[in-house]
């Protein structure tokens, strides 16, 4: 019987089997951040385990809250800077070369097709458009993660989605995902691994298998897997030079990590994008999701372009494409999170965030910041976010306030007018 | 292993995430005990009022998906220094359900039918649970009213819950 992706990582990584249904799997990667980390660094430390089982393969980064807002989060990057010195981690990115983990990782080369990754945050499910299982644990897990470079995960079912059609303009890989959570909902792959496959996603660029994979866990997937193909290695060649001859001979390696025609998933779903408009999220749940066509009218006080799910530099072109030579609504505030260091260069470099700031945007540095309401636009009870984040559950970005989660062309074109928008009013 | 059972919270909804369990705000507490305050505070429930609704608690029963969103461990953490080591559901996100048993708490799923007829029996009033543990039961109790329901828990659960969490276990294993 054939297999699927995550099972064929899970045969190439299992170290141990306690329980029938349980895999014990080796750690290509523990990333960590400075909201989980301390806690897992101090537990440690009171347990006189203060070890790591391997610095090259511990990655970390202060991303969530920074710089700093106050002293706690002062300490909580504190804790995390002076374990990595301790420790000998390497790579490690502080103010002036951090960015959202998960939007920044990629970007250094860090993810291969076929690796096994866990990360304190649960949107570690984002990797997976590489062809890797990434999973988001929590900070026990974490800590047995950098402690010992295992990690316990159940026996995977697959769900499989095939993506086809053809994608109409103003439709982005942000609108391809609502639609699936929205078809399968918030608790449709919980404990499942979905793996997207189809012409669709054979076209997507990284950046949008990435935002696609991102949104996994908002139906409660373990992790979001996309196939490896030319574009993963076109992707990745930069870091595979000294490893492979040609891309040719990656492509050939990575293919052991695609799945077998005769794979065995739990389910198989259609998905067919030709039909698909421009969608916003309504509620407190991503899986509450309309066509903006439908919301069009929604007043809003602030659009938030940024974070792991569309924070890249594609996300900046597309909503730079929108926002050319307008002006922001007045009564919106726009804030654009470029979501690294390099996304931030190449949007500057490019005139990008020239046009950002010309349609009366203000552009921060790369945090998490708003998405989470920890700092960096967050809002006050009554308002309302037009927002390119993953989440828009209650309170998220500020007690009493409202997301609408949408894309970065959608977004865009909501800022210009004040009120929900289809981009196609300002792209015709 | 810690004591399980006690006066039940019912909590009478789906996809009760863990921004609402636990507010991203209060993360960059670095002891538990500060999040003590803040369990269930963004609920969105008509006519909670977790200040009243959550005093004396230790256990809650609610529906589908419980603890969806983010991988904070803090959302056990703040139901742990509440004293409510258990929470039953029709089904838990993994993440979250996968926290609690590293933490050394229950997390046990009951079939959709046996939910409901928890809250239609044992909902209004105080109601009570205790957990046998050893025979993986349950028992709701609410003044005449008594029932028994079985559940099916994992060996690797039992073991962590038993063990008092991962660390320990994986430390001396791998």
């Amino acid at each position: 019987m054939g297999k699927t992706i995550a099972e064929k990582i899970f045969d190439a990584h299992e170290v141990d089997r306690p329980f029938p249904d349980v895999r014990v799997l080796r750690l290509d990667r523990v990333f960590c951040h400075e909201i989980t980390t301390p806690t897992a660094i101090d537990d440690l430390i009171r347990r006189g385990k203060d070890r790591v089982f391997d610095p090259e393969k511990i990655k970390a980064v202060i991303d969530h809250v920074s710089p700093a807002k106050d002293e706690k989060t002062a300490l909580q990057g504190k804790i995390l800077r002076d374990w990595v010195r301790r420790h000998g981690i390497k790579d490690f990115f502080d103010i002036g070369s951090n960015g959202v983990c998960h939007a920044l990782f990629p970007e250094k080369g860090f993810i291969r097709p076929g690796f096994t990754v866990i990360m304190g945050d649960s949107h570690t499910c984002t990797y997976g458009a590489f062809g890797a299982f990434a999973a988001g644990v929590g900070t026990t897990d974490l800590e047995v993660g950098i402690l010992k470079g295992v990690c316990a995960f159940r026996t995977p079912q697959t769900i499989r989605i095939n993506v086809h059609g053809n994608l109409r303009p103003g439709v982005f890989a942000k609108d391809i995902i609502l639609g699936i959570i929205g078809k399968i909902g918030v608790n449709g792959a919980t404990d499942r691994v979905i793996e997207f496959h189809g012409p669709v996603i054979r076209t997507l660029s990284m950046e949008s298998r990435m935002t696609l994979c991102n949104m996994a866990v908002e139906a409660g997937a373990t992790s979001g897997i996309c196939q490896p193909d030319e574009t993963t290695v076109e992707y990745l060649w930069p870091f595979l030079k000294g490893e492979y001859f040609s891309k040719q001979k990656a492509l050939e390696d990575f293919s052991q990590w695609k799945s077998d025609p005769d794979a065995e998933y739990e389910t198989v779903i259609d998905f067919d994008v030709s039909a698909l408009e421009p969608l916003v999220t309504f509620g407190y749940k991503p899986d509450q999701v309309k066509p903006v066509r439908e919301m069009e009218g929604t007043k809003v006080d602030q659009v938030y372009i940024g974070s792991c799910t569309n924070g890249r530099y594609e996300d900046l072109e597309v909503a730079a494409s929108v926002l050319k030579g307008k002006k922001i609504h007045p009564h919106v505030r726009g804030i654009l999170a470029p979501a690294t260091p390099e996304v931030y260069r190449k949007a500057l470099e490019t005139g990008i965030l020239k046009i950002f700031l010309d349609a009366g945007f203000c552009v921060t540095n790369p945090t998490c910041g708003a998405c989470l309401g920890m700092s960096n636009g967050v809002l006050a009870p009554g308002e309302v976010c037009a927002s390119t984040t993953n989440r828009n559950f209650n309170g998220r970005m500020g007690k009493g306030g409202m997301i609408h989660l949408m894309s970065p062309a959608t977004a865009a074109a909501t800022a210009i007018a004040g009120v929900i928008t289809n981009s196609s009013l300002y792209t015709r | 292993m810690k004591p399980f059972g006690g006066p039940v919270l019912f909590l009478d909804r789906s996809d009760i995430n863990t921004d609402e369990i636990i507010p991203a705000k209060y993360l960059t507490e670095i002891s538990k005990e500060a999040l003590k305050p803040h369990l269930l505070e963004d609920l969105k429930l008509d006519g909670f009022d977790p200040v009243r609704d959550l005093k004396g608690k230790a256990a809650i029963v609610t529906r589908k998906n419980f603890g969806c969103g983010s991988s904070r461990e803090h959302a056990p953490w703040a139901l742990e220094v509440n004293g409510i080591f258990l929470v039953v559901a029709e089904n838990f996100a993994r993440i979250f359900r996968q926290n609690m048993f590293n933490c050394g708490m229950l997390a046990i799923e009951l079939p959709a039918e046996t939910i409901d007829e928890l809250f239609k029996i044992f909902s209004s009033g105080e109601t009570r649970v205790e957990v046998d543990f050893p025979n993986d039961r349950l028992t709701f109790s609410n003044g005449n009213t008594k029932k028994t329901y079985s559940y099916l828990l994992s060996p690797f659960d039992k073991t962590l819950v038993k063990a008092g969490g991962w660390v320990e276990y994986a430390d001396a294993k791998y």
